[in-house]
């Protein structure tokens, strides 16, 4: 038996006891978790606005830990410390080949494939900890994990780098590395990033490494947005400053060259119409909150670029379709690619490129983890990242 | 090598709705798979003709044709992918299909093969004297490039024994469809990645082991 972080309904986590995991398919591997973190995709689950989350699930998709125990046909081996993708990805199949692995066509198990094969057209794939949509795996906010398709996923980390220093390759640094890659920085480039959580926050860094020659953040936390500055960025506090109006003076007139969505389906914001999506995603009509994303079309010079990284699970009522055909629009989004990036980025963590632990704001026991995701919620000005580490001592 | 347009089989079909069996399927689909004004399947149209409800499901594989049609011509390989099917013997020139029941039981159907073409197509048929009607297809052509194996399987049942049939699919788990689609889904990935894909956390809670505890 093990503890773990398990979901219960809206606002409504516990650690509790369940069963270990078991190695199943022979290319599992099980991994005693050292290290593991609260993410804002976990806060959708929190809000109960994705569907297919049901009482019991174990949470958790950004994790890294010690191979304990190897299927027959992974690749690892027992004692290595490695952090693994949120993406599941099976490596066979024709999205995995042209490394598209979040789109791994076998990760989400045949009979679960459905419910978002109906949603969406074509069904998603597999991610740890996240919605029996995208095939209700359990997730590593927990001490053990199985890891299926152990041979592809997991990237294995070399002894000196602290886990903090490389957690968050399992998710928002390669999240934040593909907003801006999708975003076709150029040098000249001026960049604007709505949300400074930590797919934002380091969605402006990897701007700034991708040479852009000023990146703005967007956000109203004074904390998030003074990280933002620290990384480099310039800001804009939008309860403060009219956001357009801003963008448009401190692009020169002509509108940023490129924009990043680090918020998603949750955007905070007291216009009229955000209101009416909230009440709409309360009563479960499933209208996903875009004020972030229609701000940033509208503020996007014509031609411009489009990044989505933030999460949308359903449809959005008044999206400014128009302004994206007649300004000619690129839009790219998706969950990210993660297998694709992770040489490159631990690489760039090792020469130190890269600040990955600059926005760590508490380390809690996972014991502790029900408070992690209130305090995550509800402070978010000072609650930046939390970390849960199952073999830390709970403060008495 | 011949393309679907020509094939003239008699596709009285059905296909892994095997699994569910006691569908009364009406003999059907005489002429062609695609079978309109357009380069559609015919169970791609919003009304398919005649009185009979028709589904096919394709998938694309990325594994050579001769090495999916082999997998697949060796009968005793289907129950490894095939949800309900708990064993598929092989005797001369005709093949028994043990297929789960609810409680435990199980239903023996007895099949020919009525039509092959190596690593093309394979079709079977339940023989005459069987509790059970029922058949099945499967066709194998070249993905472009080096994108694999496109793998169709095509279903066919008529409305009055498609009734029936159904509810009597329901005992058995699910509708002949979703089955087919499913079942067809893990064939891809043993395929691919040479395991079925599971979210389970423990062995005794895979989708497998649930069912074998249900009967
Ligand atoms: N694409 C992927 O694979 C992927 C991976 C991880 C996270 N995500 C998503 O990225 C998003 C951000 O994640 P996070 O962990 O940084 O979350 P977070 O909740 O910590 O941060 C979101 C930030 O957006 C700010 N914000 C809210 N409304 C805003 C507005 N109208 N304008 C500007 N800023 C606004 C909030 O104040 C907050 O600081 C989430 O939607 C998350 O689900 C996507
Ligand atoms: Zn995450
Ligand atoms: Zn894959």
């Amino acid at each position: 038996m093990m503890r773990a972080l398990t979901w219960h309904g809206t606002h409504d986590v516990r650690v509790e006891t369940v069963d270990d995991p078991e190695i199943i398919n022979s290319r599992d591997a099980i991994i005693k978790i050292t290290s593991t973190a609260i993410c804002g995709s976990d806060l959708h689950l929190y809000d109960g606005v994705i569907p297919g989350v049901m009482p019991g699930d174990v949470l958790g998709h950004e994790f890294m830990g010690e191979v304990v125990e190897t299927g027959k046909d992974s690749t690892l081996k027992k004692g290595q410390r490695v952090v693994v993708p949120f993406t599941i990805s099976c490596g066979g199949c024709f999205h995995c080949k042209i490394q598209q692995f979040s789109a791994c066509e076998n990760s989400n198990p045949a009979e679960k494939q459905d419910m978002s094969a109906t949603l969406y057209g074509h069904p998603m794939a597999g991610l740890f900890g996240y919605s029996h949509l995208t095939g209700g795996y359990s997730g590593g906010q927990a001490e053990y994990v199985r890891v299926p398709y152990s041979d592809v996923g997991p990237i294995v980390v070399p002894d000196h780098l602290e886990d903090d220093k490389v957690l968050f390759l399992s998710d928002i640094l390669p999240t934040g590395w593909m907003g801006a890659e999708n975003a076709e920085i150029q040098p000249d480039d001026t960049v604007a990033v709505w949300g400074c959580g930590p797919v934002g926050l380091f969605a402006v860094q990897s701007a700034i490494v991708m040479g852009a020659s000023k990146v703005i953040a967007i956000d109203h936390y004074p904390n998030r947005l003074a990280l933002a500055k620290q990384m480099g960025a310039e800001t804009i506090d939008f309860r403060k400053t009219d956001v357009r109006e801003a963008l448009m003076e401190m692009s020169g007139g002509i509108g940023v060259d490129a924009v990043i969505d680090a918020v998603g389906m949750e955007a905070h914001g007291f216009a009229a119409d955000n209101m009416i999506d909230i009440a709409k995603q309360k009563i479960g009509i499933g209208a996903d909150r875009a004020k972030a994303l229609k701000q940033a079309i509208l503020a996007v010079r014509p031609g411009g670029r489009v990044s989505i990284p933030g999460v949308y699970g359903g449809m959005t009522d008044k999206f400014p379709l128009g302004a994206l055909m007649e300004k000619g629009l690129q839009v790219r989004t998706g969950q990210t690619h993660v297998q694709r990036y992770l040489k490159d980025l631990l690489e760039k963590i090792e020469d130190g490129t890269l600040d990955t632990t600059f926005m760590i704001s508490h380390r809690l026991p996972l014991e502790d983890a029900a408070r992690g995701y209130k305090c995550f919620h509800d402070e978010q000005n000072d609650w930046t990242k939390v970390v849960l580490k199952p073999d830390m001592e709970m403060a008495k | 090598m011949r393309s679907n347009r020509d094939l003239k089989t008699p596709a009285s079909v059905v296909g892994l709705g095997l699994a569910i069996g006691g569908i009364a399927f009406g003999t059907f689909l005489s002429r062609r798979r695609k079978g309109g004004a357009d380069d559609a399947p015919v169970y791609a149209r919003k009304s398919p003709p005649g009185d009979h409800s028709l589904v096919g499901r394709t998938v694309t594989i990325r594994k050579p044709r001769a090495e999916l049609y082999s997998f697949w011509r060796n009968f005793g390989n289907l129950p490894q992918f095939m949800e309900n099917v708990e064993e598929i013997r092989e005797n001369g020139d005709t093949a028994t299909w043990v297929i789960k029941a609810p409680g435990g039981a199980s239903v023996d159907v007895e099949t020919r093969v009525s039509d092959e073409r190596e690593n093309e197509l394979i079709a079977w048929r339940s023989t005459d004297g069987s509790d059970i009607t029922t058949s099945g297809r499967v066709e194998f052509t070249d993905a472009p490039g080096d994108r694999g194996t496109r793998v169709s399987l095509i279903m066919a049942y008529d409305p009055p024994g498609g009734a029936a049939g159904r509810a009597l699919a329901k005992l058995f788990l699910r509708e002949p469809q979703v089955q087919a689609r499913h079942d067809l889904k893990r064939f891809k990935a043993l395929m691919e990645t040479g395991e079925i894909t599971t979210s389970a956390r423990r062995r005794d809670q895979t989708r497998e082991a649930k069912q074998q505890e249900n009967g």
